[in-house]
């Protein structure tokens, strides 16, 4: 078979879910080496996504499409235009580093292999989830960079924070696949297609009227989730009990873009109402203040940091709700010199952890001559993160900035806002870049030492890009910015991106202004830090404990309902079930308009009177008996007579199996009662009496009165003529009832076939549970009654 | 319940209730009979021969776990319905060998068979179980 281009580019996308599988064993075999070979594939992935660059700036986007499901329509459609190309090089690219840092980091580590299959999962499908141009496969691969953030943030599974934490995410961010889901039925409802390329294309939405606000709604709460914004933020912060790596890749750089991806992504369809503005920038500018606020309060490195992510992303949300080309390009070169910054300095944090033993700022202190790599990369990143001139960070900073002009009082709060969220990021950024590595040094047995090359080598690259961007920074703004804003904006947007500090520019001067403030604001870092926690002790609440409340909340509500529902009574269960059978009868007997008129018994031959008495005699009989085993066998009498009936009309098929269950049944009724070790006789009140008697009468009596009146209409004889005329024509079997159970209505019959399989078990595991407890416990003699009612 | 006239005329009954549930299941398709049928008479004779000789007896005798033959019935059942992916048609479609003398529909009757059959003798048995042991 020849490979198309299509087919040959999904392959090599599917790569790492393929070394995924096998990387528990390369991790066994190769030791220390397996982190550089593991990243070959996101490296050659990210040298595949390369190439596609010019052809993609070039405004001609790539497109591939392989049927998946082609009776239901589904297509499996890759889409590499800015946004996703973008993305996927980060992600290939940041993947890399994280994997060769993984190899170092966790050596030793008995479940190493096992991370880094998790790892090559969550890069498969993030690399899949930006890549798809179908809202079906987005959603898969949305869910599953949720499972696999959950395996990893869980990935020390004997610390129970691991664990809440883990769980906590899956919750929130399924909230937000769920939200997804109904948003992503919604667009196909009202556009008609999956594929998000024909969606965009159709700008139609809008005008949609009464389904715009619902489809915002649902996709919001997808990417407000997923990205952590207020108030769903609170799973980011404890999701860092993930090994570090993870905090970088997921945590920062990618899985918690995902929302940053999907707002972009439909911005075309969804972007420039007034609703999309009003509620994207107040919800990312909480975030943005909320997050860089609370970053300033932490003193664990890998906590701050997290915050900082937080409103990071927040200011990101902020930039889309804005809307526009200006703020298109915002958001491209800032998401890059975000996630490169970011990257490198939770690696770092990880290498300082691994040196010293500590991520605290209140004890770290003078590393710069121990840890020098760390620290020049630390440098690169944090100045970076604080808008130093000729790094990347400054010149998204001064993006930013030039978005919002002085126009009108919102313009103002909104330009405020941002000015002051982005000088607490700065003083967060000398927080980490001062703290640790400046002062005097502490006092050690031995001076901490950097680790090899694996754990440097990453943070240095990412540093070294957001210098070297410098240099090419029209070639920057063609290849990958002015793309990204274009796929933002849905048409070509020109880049302008140049490094030129122009004094007559506003941007400048708010650049300076932020400066300012963040170092004023560092300078009265403790006091702030002190005010603030004295703010929490304040308020009692939190919204990570608002999430254990409802979550208890939750199992408090499922507790009352199941004991209400599932109380274990079995007689209550039988008078339920049975009551319901009887309103069953009597609904459509009314519906059908009344009673039914008297038949005429004289009719009957003597052998049908002699039958119908055999079965009177046994119920009779039934009712009176004394003992239980008495009434078991009367009602097998009785059974023995309906089976008779079925032979008197001509069922011989029927009769002969009402005879074997009824045998059956009086077989293992006995055994049963026997094994219960029931007394010989059931004294009953004389309420339960008539309770049950009174039901049993009116069940019978409605079986009875519906049966009349349903005989009184017309017989509709096209499916007896149906099987009659085919039974031995196309299923060559002259016994209609059996070619139907086997033949014409096979399907069933497997189905209840598998039913009958599934009952024995449980019937055995009931009574295995009853021996092994023994005869004597009360809720020993409880299980086994179910299982009559079930036989 | 194991007198001696019991104990002795059990396992030719048994036998013979064996032979005639085979019967039943093989005509099934064209008289009276079939594989729910024929499964309840096995699940019978198995009954029967654990009454008189007692379960661990009778599953020396029938050597398979009986849940295995009920697990065993859905399987064949089953495959019986894949066969059709060989000739192109839908899951379940009547398939016939020349001559109209057996099917796909045949196969999927035994394995209803063994499905009854296994699944009423395994609660039998254990039943009887249960019975003897307390």
């Amino acid at each position: 078979m020849e490979l198309s281009f299509d087919t040959f580019t999904l392959l090599v996308l599917m790569a790492p879910f393929a070394v995924a599988l096998l990387a528990p064993t390369i991790s066994r075999e190769t030791g220390r080496a397996a982190g550089w070979i593991l990243a070959l594939v996101p490296a050659g992935l990210f040298v595949m996504l390369l190439s596609m660059i010019g052809d993609v700036a070039a405004g001609h986007p790539v497109s591939i499409t392989v049927d998946w499901v082609p009776a239901l329509g589904l297509r499996f459609s890759l889409l590499i235009d800015g946004l996703s190309l973008t993305f996927a090089l980060l992600i290939s690219g940041i993947g890399a580093f994280i994997l060769v840092y993984s190899g170092d980091y966790l050596a030793g580590h008995p479940h190493r292999g096992r991370f880094f299959a998790f790892l090559l999962l969550f890069m498969g499908a993030m690399l899949s989830l930006v890549l798809a141009d179908s809202l079906v496969a987005l959603f898969v691969f949305w869910e599953m960079t949720s499972v696999t953030s959950f395996l990893l943030i869980g990935f020390d599974h004997t610390a129970e924070k691991s664990r809440r934490a883990a769980i906590q995410a899956l919750i929130v961010t399924g909230i937000g696949g769920l939200a997804l889901m109904a948003g992503g039925v919604l667009l196909y409802v009202v556009a008609g297609t999956w594929d998000i390329s024909a969606l965009a294309a159709s700008p139609t939405l809008r005008q949609a009227g009464a389904a715009y606000p619902w489809v915002l709604g649902f996709i919001l709460v997808a990417a407000f989730t997923k990205s952590a914004q207020v108030p769903f933020h609170f799973w980011l912060p404890n999701a860092m009990e993930a090994p570090t790596p993870v905090s970088a890749y997921l945590h920062s750089a990618t899985m918690v873009q995902a929302g940053i991806y999907l707002l972009a992504r439909l911005s075309p369809i969804l972007a420039g109402t007034p609703q999309w503005q009003a509620l994207l920038c107040t919800i990312g500018g909480a975030t943005l203040l909320w997050g860089a606020l609370i970053a300033l309060k932490q003193t664990d490195l890998k906590q701050l940091l997290a915050h900082t992510t937080i409103a990071s992303l927040g200011l990101l949300v902020m930039l889309l709700g804005i809307g526009g080309e200006a703020a298109a390009m915002a958001v491209a070169t800032y998401f890059v010199a975000h996630a490169l910054y970011k990257a490198a300095l939770f690696l770092v944090t990880g290498s300082v952890d691994h040196a010293t033993g500590s991520r605290d700022v209140t004890r770290l202190s003078g590393l710069r001559d121990s840890l020098t790599i760390s620290f020049i990369c630390t440098a690169l990143a944090a100045l970076s993160m604080f808008g130093v001139p000729p790094l990347l960070g400054y010149i998204a900073k001064e993006e930013i900035y030039a978005v919002v002009g002085l126009t009108d009082v919102w313009a103002v709060v909104v330009l405020t806002v941002i000015v002051v969220g982005n000088a607490l990021l700065g003083t967060a950024a000398l927080a980490v870049l001062i703290r640790p590595f400046m002062g005097n040094a502490m006092p050690a047995d031995l001076p901490p030492r950097e680790g090899g090359i694996a754990l440097w080598i990453g943070p240095v690259a990412f540093g070294l890009l957001g210098l070297a961007v410098l240099f090419g920074i029209s070639t920057y703004g063609d290849l990958v910015a002015a793309p990204m804003a274009s796929a933002i904006m849905g048409y070509p947007v020109a880049s302008h991106l140049t490094f030129a500090v122009d004094l007559t520019h506003l941007p400048v001067w708010l650049s300076l202004l932020t400066w300012v403030i963040a170092i004023l604001a560092y300078m009265q870092l403790d006091r702030l830090r002190a005010a603030l926690t004295g703010l929490e002790r304040r308020f009692s609440w939190s919204f990570d404990k608002g999430f254990d409340q409802i979550m208890f909340g939750l199992i408090r509500i499922a507790g009352g309902w199941t004991r209400a529902f599932h109380h274990g009574r079995l007689e209550l269960y039988l008078v339920v079930a049975v009551a319901s059978l009887a309103l069953v009868l009597l609904v459509p007997l009314w519906r059908l308009g009344g009673w039914p008129q008297v038949p005429d018994f004289r009719a009957g031959n003597f052998y049908e009177w002699g039958v119908i008495g055999l079965a009177t005699i046994g119920v009779v009989t039934l009712v009176l008996a004394r003992t239980r085993l008495g009434a078991i066998v009367a009602l097998g009498i009785q059974g023995l007579a309906v089976a008779l009936i079925f032979l008197v009309f001509g069922a011989p098929d029927l009769a002969f199996t009402q005879l074997l269950v009824e045998t059956l049944s009086v077989v293992i009724l006995a055994l049963v009662m026997a094994r219960l070790n029931l007394s010989a006789n059931d004294p009953r009140p004389f309420e339960d009496w008539l309770r049950d008697g009174g039901l049993a009468i009116v069940v019978g009596g409605s079986a009875c009165l519906l049966l009349l009146r349903v005989l009184e209409g017309t017989f509709d004889g096209r499916l007896s003529t149906f099987f009659a005329q085919n039974s031995v024509a196309t299923a060559h079997g002259r016994n209609i009832v059996n070619v139907i159970l086997v033949d014409f209505r096979g399907l069933d019959t497997l189905g209840e076939i598998a039913v009958v399989m599934t009952a024995g078990i449980a019937v055995l595991a009931l009574l295995r549970r009853q021996h092994k407890r023994g005869p004597q416990t009360d809720s020993a003699k409880r299980a086994p009654r179910r299982k009559v009612a079930a036989v | 319940m194991s007198t001696l006239i019991f104990r002795t005329m059990a396992p030719p009954l048994a036998g013979l209730m064996l032979i005639v549930s085979i019967v039943v299941l093989l005509r099934g398709h064209n008289d009276p009979g079939g594989g729910f049928i024929g499964g309840l008479l096995a699940a019978c004779a198995a009954a029967i021969h654990g009454m008189a000789f007692g379960v661990g007896r009778t599953r020396q005798v029938m050597r398979i776990n009986p849940l295995a033959i009920s697990g065993f019935g859905v399987l064949l059942a089953i495959a019986s319905g894949l066969l059709s992916a060989f000739a192109g048609t839908s899951f379940l479609t009547g398939l016939w060998l020349p001559a109209n003398i057996f099917g796909v529909p045949g196969l999927f009757d035994i394995g209803v068979y063994f499905t009854v059959a296994g699944t009423l003798a395994a609660i039998a048995l254990a039943l009887e179980d249960g019975g003897e042991g307390n």
